[in-house]
């Protein structure tokens, strides 16, 4: 387990470690990449001017607009024949994103998905169900090319194909299942529908989940409805794919530092906020060739702990994603995340974690109507039950969210599935102005 | 047990209000040859419960299901009752009388001069009605009378 020590080396040592690679970094990125050099040279900083950790502040961020606008491989540090693979996002909202990676890029990357998979000590033993998609997106093969390194079993079962998927981690006894959690919780329903004993059928320890975010509420029903370690994951295909923090068996999330620096900003000001404040996550990568990333801003709202984890790794701890800077939506001048809803629904019995947030205009206010899946297995047939579970459902939401929100209760799976990312939001606001 | 005796299966839908809703449930219990015997359809503005009893609760039920409609099972007890005035005032006075509360009630009026009403009252006071009804010389109706 000599790459699980990376996550316990000292503190001292490690800031050191990060200092050097950061330096480096940045010298690359200012003589190899005109992008940056204009911008470094903007803001008046000099990659001498990085002398310690802090300096870092000093530099300008790079958004993914910064990406779109030198698309395809205007960021890219390396001439293309030191590239070995190029990773790029769907583009359904623009140009998509391209990112490279060098041969010393792929195994930096797999390194981490190591890391991530000795979370749950994933060994030779263990055989890989990998739910994630595989292609153009960077989950698939991250999490194929971590588990191989492992020598573990990996079964690419990509997306998709729910019933043949649950047919072969049945028969080939999959250990460890890696994919979305909304992909997971599906699984799991069709799994019932199709009279498996889930427990009894299944294998499953573990489970690596990410690419989308997922409230406290919705790990716990993954967990507990698998009976499995949940472990989540996290990432972006612009610092590199999955593998930039994963949570330990505390269920800490623990970014790992020696390849990647975060930073927590105020995300109006830009200013670097301490650690325990709340707000947008920044990354810069210190160990990457083809696609450096200076102080990119993930849009991603999040807090930073440096307290020792009680698993004793020293490396610095991250706490789930509360929601992406983009999903935040405004009601009413009232900040909402679609995990913050998922959380107060999870709680509540009676209904599924399945929901859809529809927001519109009437008159001048904001109304926001939350669908939720009543539960089969708890339907009662009193209309007052139902009617004081819709009001238990919106009480909380104005208790915990400060919003007024109106409950729908829909038919059990009359809500659209989500096979990747699950779409939890539907704003008809733009549409009518 | 009274209960395993008398306990009815009612069957419960809780349907959106959505047009033609109710006749998926019916069409569905059609293509398997189920049939209605008493129905009642509960309502809020925004969704509705239809309960009813039939001739093959657990097909009916697997067949429902089947089709991604939220079915449930419910126990409800069925009463006869001369079909005149009074009839449905003996069967609620002693209900009142044991303390026992109504939750619902539908009726099925049928062809005699005899109708047969439906309870449905807390599981943990199933046994107690049932045995008070009987014990005031009420006829109660066999739940696989009811399916006949």
């Amino acid at each position: 387990m000599r790459l699980k020590g990376k996550d316990y080396i000292p503190k001292e040592e490690l800031r050191k470690i990060q200092l050097e690679r950061l330096k480096e970094t940045v010298r690359r990125a200012y003589h190899l990449v005109p992008f940056y050099r204009k911008k470094f040279d903007e803001a008046g900083v000099k990659p001498e001017d990085i002398k310690s950790l802090e300096d870092l502040q000093k530099l300008p961020f790079t958004t993914k607009q910064d990406l779109r606008d030198n698309y395809p491989f205007g960021l890219f540090a390396v001439p293309m024949e030191q590239v070995v693979r190029i990773h790029s996002s769907s583009g359904t909202t623009g140009k998509p994103t391209v990112v490279g990676y060098t041969e010393h890029d792929l195994r930096v990357w797999t390194e981490v998905m190591v890391r991530t998979l000795l979370m749950a000590d994933v060994n030779p033993k263990d055989i890989v169900h990998n739910a994630y998609g595989y292609g153009l997106f960077t989950g698939g093969l991250g999490f194929h090319y971590g588990a191989e390194a492992i020598g573990a079993a990996v079964v690419p079962a990509s997306g998709g194909f729910t019933k043949r998927q649950l047919m072969l981690m049945k028969d080939f006894g999959a250990t460890i299942l890696c994919s979305t959690p909304s992909f997971a919780l599906h699984l799991y329903e069709v799994a019932k529908e199709e009279g498996y004993d889930v427990k009894k059928d299944f294998k499953l320890r573990a489970g690596f989940f990410g690419a989308e975010p997922a409230s406290e509420g919705l790990k716990k029903t993954v967990a507990e409805s698998w009976g499995i370690q949940y472990v989540e994951v996290y990432g972006l295909s612009e610092i590199i794919g999955p593998g930039v923090a994963a949570s330990c068996e505390h269920g800490s999330l623990h970014v790992f530092e020696d390849h990647f620096i975060p930073e927590v900003i105020d995300p109006e000001t830009g200013e670097v906020l301490p650690d325990g404040e709340e707000g947008e996550l920044v990354l810069t990568t210190i160990t990457k060739q083809a696609l450096p990333m200076i102080r990119y801003r993930t849009k991603d709202i999040t807090v930073l702990h440096r307290e020792p984890c009680r698993c004793g790794r020293t490396i610095v701890q991250m706490e789930s994603i509360k929601g992406r800077a983009d999903d935040m939506l405004i009601v009413n001048g009232v900040n909402v995340f679609p995990s913050q809803v998922e959380h107060v629904i999870t709680k509540v019995e009676g209904v599924t974690p399945n929901y859809v947030i529809v927001v519109d205009k009437k008159g001048v206010l904001d109304k926001l109507e939350v669908w939720v899946e009543v539960d089969e297995r708890l339907l009662t047939d009193g209309v007052g039950t139902l009617e004081r579970l819709k009001k238990k459902l919106e009480e909380e939401l104005l208790n915990n969210l400060f919003i007024n929100a109106k409950v729908k209760l829909v038919e059990p799976k009359t809500l659209e599935r989500s096979m990747g990312k699950a779409k939890r939001i539907i704003d008809k606001r733009e549409l009518n102005l | 047990m009274l209960k395993s005796k008398y306990a009815v299966k009612q069957i419960s839908v809780f349907l959106e209000n959505r047009r033609g809703r109710l006749a998926e449930v019916a069409g569905a219990l059609l293509e398997a040859d189920i049939n209605i015997r008493a129905l009642f359809l509960a309502d809020s503005s925004e969704f509705g419960i239809l309960r009813m009893v039939v001739n093959n609760p657990e097909k009916a039920k697997a067949i429902l299901v089947s089709k991604d409609f939220a079915a449930n099972e419910t126990d409800v007890f069925a009463v006869e009752v001369e079909d005149k005035p009074g009839g449905f005032y003996r069967v609620v006075k002693v209900l009142a009388d044991e303390g026992i509360d109504v939750e619902y009630t539908y009726a099925y009026a049928g062809s005699s001069e005899r109708a047969i009403l439906f309870f449905k009252v807390k599981d943990e006071e199933f046994e107690k009605a049932v045995e008070a009804l009987l014990n005031q010389g009420i006829k109660l109706i066999e739940a696989v009378e009811v399916y006949r």
